[in-house]
């Protein structure tokens, strides 16, 4: 059966083999970061043609059709187009943190690529302290908004980077109590603990009502976090032009456009994984057969599915709903969010304690 | 007062800092270019954090001297240019000044030629409509809806091409009646169309009338008091939003609009939702309209005999109708000559974006986007 836990084992042994221990982990390294990258740009291709042909579909039309079958070479024309482009600065701009800001976006996305089990026993990283990891990371990429919005010497910049600070800063809350709560159930902060306890059974249904309370937060939290519709803030169209990359052009706007995406990529992973099992298979108690039948999917194929799903969804919010106002947004999650998942968390604790999840 | 020179240094460098000098005060520029905008207007707002302190429109710079060129020009002719000033009711407009000829020529029009105005100017309006409804709730954030109107407007517009041989600007009412009698298929294409109105038209509820996120945006914003929007002037949703009984078809009834059976719509609330609640009740209205005479077009001539150089008698006509946006009102000064002295006219958006300083201040810069969607601006009508 195919597996990629094969396929880095065999390798393993086979550099092991040929070179000493050093050298084993120079070229490892290597190889993962090629990997990181190549992920990087085919899941941004990917994922921008999904969003047109989802966008597209919802709005009664083809989307992109020309170029390449059903418009599948799409993106890569339009990223050949971006890096032909010339990069801008602004008069008046502060071109050190200008230039800047897109990479600072860009590496914390890719930081965030490290600790995701992609399969079984596929995971560049298992830190024990995965999800905390992916927290605190997650929250600099607000830094290279910030920074953006300030050196473009713009006022639509500026407004929409201190939108886009409040907003981000507000939704981690919910967004890591929510994490929190798996958290709790499981009793461990690495990833790969999280999937193995979720082995016969996804939390999201493990965890009764509480958990798809958090589960549910946690959506709403990260669409937020991602500056995706409706909680596009930071971009607004019509209100602030283009917000925080107004002054962007060529390669830098395509990297903060790429970096959005991978943004997305990575908290439904996240999502995913803590209460959707991860890549373990969907399996239903008793059904033995059944059981067997979902082992035969590759795992990795069972974490992309689910993170796809996952992944339509934000963009199913996107194309239906308009835009919240900068109080609103902060109501939802200060009077709103921030409450319920605290009491969520309270409710899941006691849970955990007296043993009452599955 | 901005000077010219102090916009043009407001979007210079340092002017982040500068124009935060002590008075907490941000001044942005929206427009001429700006997406939510849908045209060459310009705003010149102070802002403080996100709340408005105040907007200051800055007109002209789609002034096409309309008004000039007509004097210029024939009887005949002067019509057609009106088609440019709101594009959205074209039609519309062209009947305001065919009715305003027609007053000076006392002229008789015959009743297939009055019905078939009114159908055009119903469908017209509905088509206005649904374009504002797309881009209002594009403007809001929500992209979907704009495919959607666009799914039924195209439908009008394809009926407008056959009949009148344009989409657009139509250009279909001569002094008398209309330039040349409907398309064999007319009736039947109306028909499928309120069909298809009548199937989509609970999406719109659906998609965005019944949205949470929607209503928030909506209620309460840029509330315009019934007292406030008769001293702006305001006409058309506007007015009625605020519970202003100003429905030109019912107050003045021109053509066959008094034998007609409609309501004319009206809310109480006054903000953003109320005027949005009217302009969806009024397609429904409009509809109505369309369903009781499409079966019943007069058999008869489409156009009055008119001469073929047309001569107002000296004196000063004025007429007016109800278009997509309100009342326009045009004013022909003659001195009996085969050109107009003096034209004028009295559009609705003018008077409409001069109440949006007054509704916006102190509401937040994202509810600017609202109250500017549902004053349903088009800026060649302000302009002229």
């Amino acid at each position: 059966m195919f597996s990629l836990e094969g396929l880095t084992n065999s390798l393993q042994q086979w550099l092991a083999a040929n070179f000493s221990a050093g050298w084993v982990l120079v070229i490892e390294s290597i190889i993962v970061i090629l990997l990181a990258i190549a992920l990087f740009a085919v899941l941004g291709l990917i994922l921008v043609l999904m969003e047109r042909k989802v966008a597209a579909h919802m709005q009664i039309r083809l989307g992109p059709n020309r170029v390449g079958p059903q418009g599948m070479f799409q993106t890569t024309a339009d990223t050949l187009k971006l890096i032909m482009k010339e990069g801008l600065t602004p008069d008046g701009a502060d071109k050190f943190l200008f230039n800047l800001a897109p990479f600072v976006v860009m590496i914390v996305a890719m930081l965030l690529l490290a600790p995701i089990a992609f399969a079984k026993n596929f995971q560049i990283w298992d830190i024990n302290i995965g999800v905390l990891f992916v927290s605190a990371v997650s929250s600099i990429s607000v830094i290279g908004i910030l920074m953006a919005g300030y050196s473009s010497n713009n006022k639509y910049s500026l407004l929409g980077a201190m939108r886009s600070g409040a907003q981000i800063v507000s939704y981690e809350l919910s967004a890591g109590l929510s994490i929190i709560s798996i958290v709790v159930l499981t009793g461990s902060l690495q990833l790969s603990d999280i999937v193995a306890s979720q082995q016969n059974g996804w939390w999201l249904f493990k965890g009764h009502i509480p958990a798809l309370i958090a589960f549910v937060i946690f959506i709403i939290a990260v669409t937020a976090e991602t500056n995706r519709a409706p909680f596009d803030m930071a971009e607004a169209e019509s209100e602030l032009t283009a917000g925080f990359h107004t002054e962007y052009s060529g390669m830098k706007f395509a990297l903060f456009f790429l970096a959005e995406y991978i943004n997305i990529f990575i908290v439904c992973a996240i999502g995913a994984t803590l209460f959707l099992g991860g890549w373990m298979p969907l399996h239903f108690g008793n059904l033995q057969g059944f059981n067997h039948l979902m082992d035969y999917i590759p795992s990795s194929i069972w974490f992309f599915g689910k993170v796809f799903f996952l992944i339509f969804l934000i963009m199913w919010f996107r194309w239906t709903f308009p835009r919240l106002r900068i109080d609103q947004l902060l109501n939802l999650e200060w009077k709103y969010l921030l409450p319920i998942s605290m009491l969520n968390l309270l409710v899941i604790t006691i849970m955990a304690i007296m043993g009452w999840h599955f | 007062m901005y000077t010219e020179t102090q916009i043009i240094k407001s979007g210079a460098p340092a002017s982040i800092a500068g124009a935060l000098d002590g008075t907490g005060e941000l001044v942005i520029n929206v427009g001429p270019q700006h997406p939510a905008t849908h045209g060459v207007l310009h705003l010149v707002i102070t802002l403080n954090g996100e709340t408005i302190r105040k907007i200051e429109p800055h007109l002209g710079y789609i002034h096409r001297s309309i008004e000039k060129m007509c004097e210029s020009l024939s009887y005949r002719q002067f019509i057609y240019v009106t088609s440019r000033m709101d594009y959205l009711s074209s039609h519309i407009n062209n009947h305001a000044c065919a009715l305003t000829v027609e007053k000076g020529l006392q002229l008789e029009i015959p009743p297939r030629a009055q019905v078939i105005r009114v159908l055009m100017d119903e469908l017209t309006r509905v088509a206005s409509h649904e374009l504002w409804w797309g881009a209002m709730a594009m403007d809001l954030g929500a992209f979907t809806p704009f495919f959607y109107a666009f799914r039924e407007r195209e439908t009008i517009t394809d009926i407008m091409e056959e009949t009148c041989g344009a989409r657009l600007t139509m250009n279909y009412i001569c002094p008398g009646g209309v330039n040349y009698d409907i398309h064999p298929n007319f009736q039947r294409r109306v028909k499928d169309f309120i069909q298809l109105f009548k199937s989509k038209i609970h999406e719109y509820d659906e998609l965005v009338t019944g949205n949470i996120i929607f209503q928030n945006r909506m209620k309460g914003v840029g509330t315009l008091s019934r007292e406030d929007a008769i001293s702006f002037g305001c006409t058309g949703p506007v007015a009625r939003g605020s519970g202003v009984s100003s429905d030109i078809r019912k107050l003045f009834p021109y053509e066959i609009y008094d034998k007609l059976n409609f309501e004319e719509i009206t809310e109480t609330a006054g903000d953003s939702f109320a005027r949005y609640m009217v302009r969806i009740r009024e397609m429904h209205q409009s509809i109505s309209i369309i369903e009781q005479l499409i079966d019943n077009i007069p058999e008869g001539d489409f156009q009055a005999k008119t001469k073929a150089v047309l001569k107002l008698p000296k004196g000063e006509f004025y007429s007016r109708v109800e278009t997509a946006r309100g009342e326009l009102g045009v004013y022909i000064v003659s001195e009996g000559g085969t050109t107009p002295y003096r034209i004028k006219f009295r559009s609705p958006g003018f008077s409409n974006l001069s109440a949006l300083d007054h509704m916006a201040r102190g509401s937040k810069l994202g509810d600017l986007v609202a109250m500017m969607g549902t004053l349903d601006l088009v800026i060649p009508d302000i302009d002229r």
